[in-house]
C-alpha cells in the first residue's frame, strides 16, 4: 500500500484545519474480487487534489467528481460501482467485482 | 465526518490504540468507539469481532446498516536473536504485514548482510528494546538460547503486555528459564504466558520450517478467540 490510512487521514486533518473543504471516500461493502477490501479511503479536497485508493484507479475520477458535490452539500451518498450495467465499461471495475463507497463531508456538523 | 472524531481517530492510531467508527450508511449518523470502552458497548460482540480480525465491514443490526471501520494498528514483531531462524522469520513476517525489528547485541550475528532490510539493533536488550515502544500489539520472540540475552528481552516483554511472547527451548531449557526469570521478578502467570518450545507443534525441522511454525503460533494468537487460542496454542 501506497499510502498507509493513517497518512490519508492527517492529510484530511490538515486541509481541513488549512481551511479546504474536505470529504472522506470509504469503501463499506464489497462483492466478487473487488481491488481493494472494506475500509479503504480516498481524502478529496476542493481543489480536486486526492489522496489514497477505494479500487486502485479503477472509479477514482467518478468518485472525486461526486466529492466535490458532497463538499458543497454537505450531504453523504452512496456510490456503488460494479459491472452489473453497460455503461460500466466507463467508470466500472475491470475485474468483475462490485463495491459500495460512502462519500462524508469532514467537518460536517 | 465530525473534525472531531477524525482529530481522535488519529491522536489515537498516533498511540497505536485501536479504534472503531461506527457509521449509518442511510443518514450518515457516526459515533467513534475506543478500544478500551467496547466492552461496555451495546455492540460489543461485533466490534470485538472486527476488531480481533483487524477488518472493516458492513454489519445489519434491527434494520439498520451499519459500517464499522476499524482501525488497528499495524502489528510489530520484535526478534531478539540474530539466529538462522531470524533470517527466515524476518522476511515471512514482513510478508504477513508484521513491522519487524531484529535484536541482538552480537554485532557478528546482526549484521546488516544477514538481514538486508530488516531494522536490526546491534545493542543488548537495557539499551535496545525501550526506545521500540513494545506494546499489546507486538509478538515477541527470544530466539538467542543466550539467559544473558534473551532473560532481560523477555522481562521486558512481560512488562510490555505484548500479545504474543515465544522462546526457543525444550521444556528442560524451558523450566530452567522459569526458574531464573522467577528470581528476577516474574511471576509464575508471566512464565505462562511463554509460549515455549517456540511454534505450532508441525514437525518443523530447518530454520525456515520453524520460522512458519512460530508465525501461525503467532497468527492464531492475533486471530482466534480466546477458548480457541487455547486450544491451538
Amino acid at each position: 500500500m501506497l499510502n498507509r490510512d493513517e497518512d490519508i487521514l492527517k492529510a484530511a486533518e490538515d486541509w481541513q484545519k488549512a481551511g479546504h473543504g474536505v470529504a472522506l471516500a470509504t469503501v463499506v461493502e464489497t462483492w466478487g474480487s473487488a481491488p481493494r477490501p472494506a475500509g479503504s479511503s480516498l481524502v478529496i479536497n476542493d481543489d480536486g487534489t486526492f489522496l489514497g485508493s477505494v479500487s486502485g484507479g479503477c472509479v477514482e475520477g467518478a468518485v472525486v467528481t461526486e466529492a466535490l458535490d458532497v463538499i458543497a452539500s454537505g450531504k453523504p451518498k452512496m456510490l456503488e460501482f460494479g459491472v452489473a450495467d453497460e455503461t460500466a465499461w466507463n467508470v466500472g471495475l475491470s475485474c468483475g467485482g462490485t463495491i459500495r463507497v460512502f462519500v462524508e463531508k469532514v467537518g460536517q456538523s | 465526518m465530525k473534525l472531531e472524531t477524525l482529530e481522535t481517530v488519529n491522536v489515537e492510531r498516533a498511540a497505536r490504540r485501536p479504534v472503531i467508527v461506527v457509521t449509518d450508511t442511510d443518514n450518515g449518523e457516526q459515533r467513534l468507539v475506543k478500544a478500551a470502552d467496547i466492552a461496555t458497548d451495546p455492540l460489543r460482540a461485533e466490534l470485538a469481532k472486527q476488531l480481533r480480525m483487524g477488518k472493516s465491514g458492513t454489519i445489519e443490526v434491527g434494520g439498520k446498516k451499519l459500517f464499522l471501520n476499524v482501525y488497528a494498528p499495524t502489528a510489530k514483531l520484535v526478534i531478539v536473536g540474530a539466529v538462522h531462524i531470524s533470517q527466515a522469520l524476518a522476511p515471512l513476517a514482513r510478508s504477513l504485514d508484521y513491522d519487524v525489528t531484529v535484536v541482538d547485541p552480537r554485532t557478528a550475528f546482526a549484521s546488516p548482510e544477514r538481514f538486508p532490510d530488516v531494522p536490526l539493533i546491534a545493542e543488548w536488550p537495557d539499551v535496545a528494546l525501550p526506545p521500540l515502544n513494545i506494546d499489546h500489539y507486538t509478538a515477541f520472540v527470544a530466539l538467542t538460547h543466550d539467559p544473558k540475552i534473551d532473560d532481560p528481552a523477555l522481562l521486558h516483554a512481560f512488562a510490555r503486555d505484548c500479545f504474543y511472547i515465544g522462546a526457543l527451548g525444550s521444556r528442560k531449557t524451558h523450566a530452567k528459564r522459569g526458574e531464573r526469570l522467577k528470581a528476577r521478578g516474574a511471576r509464575d502467570s508471566d512464565i505462562a504466558r511463554i509460549h515455549a518450545p517456540i511454534g505450532l507443534a508441525i514437525g518443523a525441522v530447518s530454520p525456515s520450517e520453524i520460522a512458519v511454525s512460530i508465525m501461525a503460533e503467532i497468527t492464531a494468537k492475533l486471530r482466534l478467540p480466546a477458548p480457541e487460542k487455547e486450544q491451538a496454542a
